[in-house]
């Protein structure tokens, strides 16, 4: 899942000023999870957002929504009203669902609340951390599972290198050496074999180093 | 705002072990000041940010979490749960320039009336101390 972190309240208070009716629109899919822009996270900043005003003596009319998802076009209609009646849209989801609202509503102003971080998974309850680059050429077929893109500081194919030190990077002893959980992984699954072969020089191309990607399947297209 | 400040307190009370110290104090007739309107949960991990930050916004000029004591949760974690929380809650009002000391959380069993009217007096009187909520809501029509 996309996971985010609510921007700074003195940011948004700066992006927000001067506008007196909002919509604080979230996202119930992934950055409900990350606890970040669902519908608890715009009760509670719409709270602030008024006991702020409030308190500046300026008035505010907010109305709280959250939609399934805000990075498909089919969902955005269901909020058009509360669009229309609204000086601008403060939106919870992640930059694809801020995107999403900006092309489906062209004049509206639609800000972010919220700053994508990454894609990643939770550990536990308030522990979020990242697993995919979304590098366009997955190698996880190889590498027992666990993606070195994503999860070594340098993004080695071929790994460890000389910074790992009882199975932690140098770069933190809080950080696993992705390397390390790599080869005690193949170890028992009995693929040590696997690391004999050298990755050749990837392919960064399809990693959005070649401009913005796009998928089009001819197939599925009207 | 003329004559003596009376602060409007609003206690999250856990169902188990804080708000039967709340009827034991009741039933000895102990006295704890009239500022303090309890609202039972079920458990104190269960009252979540929102809860705290309407109960400000809507004219309470404190709020205090009242939990069992730490190691005896009915369900195991609630008090660590709400303790954390109370804490990012502070740090919201923080962001707003709102007095950190109106919001406040406490452990006690279920037999410690006096103490449950001394911790009601304590946070009154802090509140009191810091005036009303800078939220410019008229207090005495609620």
């Amino acid at each position: 899942m996309i996971v985010g972190q609510q921007k700074d309240f003195d940011e948004i208070k700066k992006m927000i000023s001067g506008y007196s009716r909002l919509l604080v629109l979230g996202c119930q899919t992934c950055v409900a999870i990350s606890f970040a822009g669902g519908m608890r996270e715009v009760e509670i900043l719409a709270s602030m957002i008024r006991m702020d005003r409030k308190m500046a003596g300026q008035d505010v009319e907010i109305v709280e929504e959250a939609i399934l998802r805000q990075c498909d076009f089919e969902f955005l209609d269901s909020v058009k009203d509360l669009v229309a009646d609204c000086d601008v849209v403060l939106s919870l989801a992640c930059g694809v669902g801020v995107q999403a609202m900006a092309e489906r509503y062209p004049d509206k102003v639609i800000l972010p609340g919220i700053n994508t971080t990454f894609m990643g998974l939770t550990e536990e309850m308030g522990i979020w951390s990242e697993r995919c680059a979304g590098c366009g050429d997955c190698v996880l077929d190889r590498t027992g599972g666990l993606c070195p893109i994503a999860r070594c500081s340098k993004g080695l194919l071929n790994g460890p290198c000389g910074g790992s030190v009882n199975g932690k990077c140098e770069i933190s002893p809080d950080v696993d050496c992705v390397w390390q959980l790599i080869i005690d992984r193949l170890k028992a699954l009995n693929q040590l074999e696997k690391l004999e072969e050298i990755f050749p020089i990837k392919d960064w191309s399809v990693s959005g180093h070649g401009g913005t990607r796009k998928i089009i399947r001819e197939d599925l297209t009207a | 705002m003329k004559g003596k400040f009376e602060p409007l307190i609003l206690a999250f009370c856990c169902n188990f072990c804080p708000s039967c110290s709340a009827d034991l104090a009741e039933s000895a007739k102990l006295q704890y000041p009239p500022n303090i309107r309890i609202i039972k949960v079920p458990c104190i991990g269960a009252v979540g940010t929102i809860h705290i930050l309407k109960a400000l916004e809507n004219g309470a000029d404190g709020v205090c979490l009242m939990g069992c004591l730490e190691g005896n949760c009915e369900y195991s974690t609630g008090n660590f749960r709400a303790r954390k929380r109370v804490q990012y809650v502070k740090k919201l009002l923080g962001k707003l320039s709102i007095e950190k000391e109106r919001l406040e959380i406490y452990n006690l069993s279920a037999a410690e009336a006096h103490r449950f009217c001394k911790l009601a007096r304590e946070i009154t009187e802090t509140v009191r101390t810091l005036g009303p909520i800078p939220l410019k809501i008229d207090n005495s029509k609620i």
